[in-house]
């Protein structure tokens, strides 16, 4: 009963210690966690998960503001990478959606949209590879078939770099892998049009649609 | 008799604005700027700048600076397609143009926002043309009914053919811009006439924080070869891409900007630049960028100041607004950043137009912030002493009847007193009802088509439009393109 409290005081504490993004805190709780043999697995089901969740949804209701919600999201990083070697001593794995790769468009440079969206799938759950900006197409469908990677994302935030999206597409048609992967783009000058045209499986206009998205393309 | 006294705003005391030069300088000096590309990084270096390849670093010395600073020009004019002089880049002179690049058009009828088409580039710069006080024109509209590879040079085609006023433009591309210094030396006849009187203005993006791209860093190069004068838009996004305090993010876009202006006097000492911008703070709850900011449009009356002191022409995104459509914040955002620009003295004004974080252009919204910029034109004037003494003469012998109306004095002077908008709503409101109560962005609609009724003046000499076009088709080709838009 006293381990219990114990436990669940914790997992409370991890809550908040993302609610207040305070990372040094988050990784001290995800250290003590596993010295007094908390499971792993239920510090991130308890803990940093509804934590994180919490944080993403007062940020929707305009509660929080975006400093917070990124600070939350590298809290959560910080501590996960304590717990994750602890995990895989266990062999056990950590319940992600789906695997993501993501980056801007070859020859452009804007990231900003690009890394927000990472950073909010990360915190939903999402195993995100964050190739960053300006990557070329081949290197990006590489590394998603290296990664087994369930979705890729793509940004362009210019009229001429959109083709990238176009064309990452059609790389994975003549690869023949097309069906391997789920396809989401994004970006100032993206529609929804735009991604049906390109044969996209989805498009997101901001961090809350590529989010929901995300999930129904994982179909979590 | 009294000189009128030009209303002025300062948002930066003095002792700040030099604490702001004396860590953007150190910092330049210490910490440097990124260069993107080998090349380029080994071409300044050759230019007597130092740099560090293995960290793709160049740190500019003050004495560099400063020398650079004293070679830049503080004037620089700006002659029309026809070579008549235009603007007069310099003081507290101020000159608007629409907002660029846009990547999509409201359309009025729908009220949708759409992707626009040569059709719509067209119209908004014959509206351009026509517009009284949207001094010089810009490669406004992104056209999507051709390959996006020659739209650079295509927005630039477009706009000569159809409005005489200089240029506001620049590349996505590095290709993009030895045609485009051709298609200005047709115009202008030769190099050095181009050089003489400058037809158009190259943006130029610095990377924030404190980075150049190879394509940016080459149009500045480029451009200061050539004479051409370059505009160097370092927009800092506070909270995002520099530090979140104002006067943090002030030292950051004056490092970059300083490093652009030394940029262009190493490779050509007098080259013309000038020292812009489109800084804007991050939306901490929607994550977009909003223009019509109070904070952004604080940002650029500062560094405007700071630019001043340094005695360069200065530029600056404003009168734009983040509206999705033609309503009170369209015309409040609008409205208060033209006035702010104005009162500040930017000598560039890119934006009317334009709404939805720097994304959209409106007709509508262009021929509304034409009659703004008339108004702070107004305000600019300020108030004369048109007589001595100023009223007793006028007032000594009035009567309980007395009305002015009839005066002599002031059928002589409400021309040159008053403003005469021409769709802001001053009627009764019968007469309103009676016209069939429109709104001001209806009127607008209907100004639009008006003013697009008439036909451009001047056309583009025959044999120029005839070059123009061939030169411009000949290249459209090497893009797979045999006829281009419009073109019968
Ligand atoms: C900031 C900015 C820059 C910064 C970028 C800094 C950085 N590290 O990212 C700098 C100064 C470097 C820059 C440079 C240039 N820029 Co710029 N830039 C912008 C600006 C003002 C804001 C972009 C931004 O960050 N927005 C905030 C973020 C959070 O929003 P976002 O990116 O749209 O992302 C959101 C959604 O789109 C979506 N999303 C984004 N990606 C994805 C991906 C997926 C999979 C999904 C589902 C969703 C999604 O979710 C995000 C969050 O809500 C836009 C204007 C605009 N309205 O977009 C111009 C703009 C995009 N730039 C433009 C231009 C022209 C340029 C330059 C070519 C200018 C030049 N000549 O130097 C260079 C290009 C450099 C290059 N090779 O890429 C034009 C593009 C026009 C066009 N036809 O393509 C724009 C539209 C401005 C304009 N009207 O001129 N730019």
């Amino acid at each position: 009963m006293k381990e219990m409290n114990r436990e669940e005081d914790i997992f409370e504490k991890m809550k908040e210690s993302l609610l207040k993004g305070d990372k040094d805190e988050a990784i001290r709780l995800a250290k003590l966690s596993l010295d007094i043999g908390i499971n792993p697995l239920d510090s991130i089901d308890h803990g940093l998960t509804p934590g994180i969740q919490q944080v993403g949804k007062l940020w929707e209701e305009g509660e929080y503001f975006l400093p917070q919600l990124v600070i939350a999201a590298e809290c959560m990083k910080a501590a996960l990478k304590v717990l994750e070697p602890a995990l895989s001593e266990k062999g056990e794995k950590r319940q992600e959606i789906g695997r993501v790769v993501i980056g801007t468009a070859e020859g452009d440079i804007h990231d900003i949209g690009k890394t927000l969206v990472a950073t909010m799938l990360s915190a939903n759950g999402f195993e995100i590879i964050d190739m960053g900006a300006d990557v070329p197409i081949i290197q990006m469908v590489n590394r998603a078939i290296e990664e087994k990677a369930d979705l890729i994302c793509i940004s362009a935030l210019l009229t001429t770099t959109m083709l990238g999206q176009k064309r990452l597409i059609e790389l994975l048609q003549e690869k023949g892998i097309r069906q391997k992967f789920k396809v989401m783009v994004g970006g100032a000058p993206v529609s929804l049009q735009w991604a049906k045209d390109i044969q996209a499986d989805s498009y997101g206009e901001n961090v809350i649609e590529a989010v929901s998205e995300a999930k129904r393309l994982v179909g979590a | 008799m009294n000189a009128p006294l030009r209303p002025k705003l300062k948002v930066l005391s003095n002792e700040l604005i030099d604490k702001i030069i004396g860590e953007a300088v150190e910092l330049l000096e210490t910490t440097g700027v990124m260069i993107e590309g080998k090349k380029i990084l080994e071409f300044l270096q050759e230019l007597g700048v130092r740099t560090d390849p293995s960290r793709g670093r160049a740190y500019i010395e003050r004495e560099t600076v400063h020398k650079c600073l004293k070679s830049a020009p503080s004037t620089i004019k700006l002659y029309d397609r026809e070579g008549a002089l235009t603007a007069t880049l310099e003081g507290d002179n101020v000159y608007f143009n629409p907002g660029s690049a846009a990547l999509y058009i409201l359309d009025h009828p729908s009220r949708e926002m759409r992707k626009p088409v040569t059709a719509d580039l067209v119209r908004l710069t014959r509206l351009t043309n026509s517009l009284k006080h949207i001094n010089l024109q810009s490669t406004a509209l992104i056209s999507t009914d051709i390959p996006q590879a020659m739209s650079d040079w295509y927005r630039l085609y477009i706009g000569f053919l159809y409005c005489s006023k200089p240029m506001v433009t620049g590349i996505f591309a590095e290709e993009s811009l030895p045609l485009m210094k051709d298609m200005l030396v047709m115009l202008r006849g030769d190099e050095t006439r181009l050089a003489e009187k400058p037809l158009a203005i190259f943006d130029a993006c610095p990377s924030p924080p404190l980075k150049w791209s190879a394509l940016t860093c080459q149009s500045v190069i480029e451009c200061a070869r050539w004479g051409i004068p370059s505009e160097i838009i370092s927009m800092p996004m506070a909270g995002a891409t520099s530090p979140v305090t104002l006067a943090a993010a002030l030292v950051q876009h004056t490092a970059e900007n300083l490093s652009g202006v030394v940029i262009s006097q190493l490779v050509k000492p007098g080259a013309p630049v000038i020292y812009g911008g489109s800084p804007s703070v991050l939306d901490m709850r929607k994550g977009t960028t909003p223009m019509g900011a109070i904070e952004t449009m604080l940002l650029n009356c500062a560094y405007c100041q700071i630019g001043k002191r340094l005695g360069l022409p200065v530029h600056a995104y404003m009168g734009l607004s983040d509206a999705k459509i033609l309503d009170s914040q369209a015309g409040l955002e609008g409205g208060m950043s033209v006035l702010l620009a104005a009162l500040a003295g930017v000598n560039v004004v890119s934006g009317p137009g334009m709404l939805e974080f720097e994304s959209c252009q409106s007709l509508e919204k262009l021929v509304i912030d034409d009659e703004i910029c008339g108004m702070a034109y107004r305000l600019l004037e300020g108030v004369s002493q048109r007589d001595e003494p100023l009223a007793t003469e006028l007032l000594k012998d009035v009567k309980p009847d007395t009305n002015f109306l009839s005066s002599p004095h002031t059928l002589r002077w409400f021309r040159e007193e008053l403003y005469f908008p021409s769709i802001i709503e001053r009627r009764t409101h019968g007469e309103w009802l009676k016209q069939g109560s429109k709104s001001l962005a209806d009127k607008a609609a209907e100004k639009v088509e008006e003013l697009l009724q008439k036909e451009v003046s001047p056309p583009l000499a025959s044999d120029l439009q005839k070059g123009l076009r061939e030169l411009a088709l000949s290249e459209s080709r090497t893009h797979g393109l045999d006829k281009l838009p419009l073109s019968e």
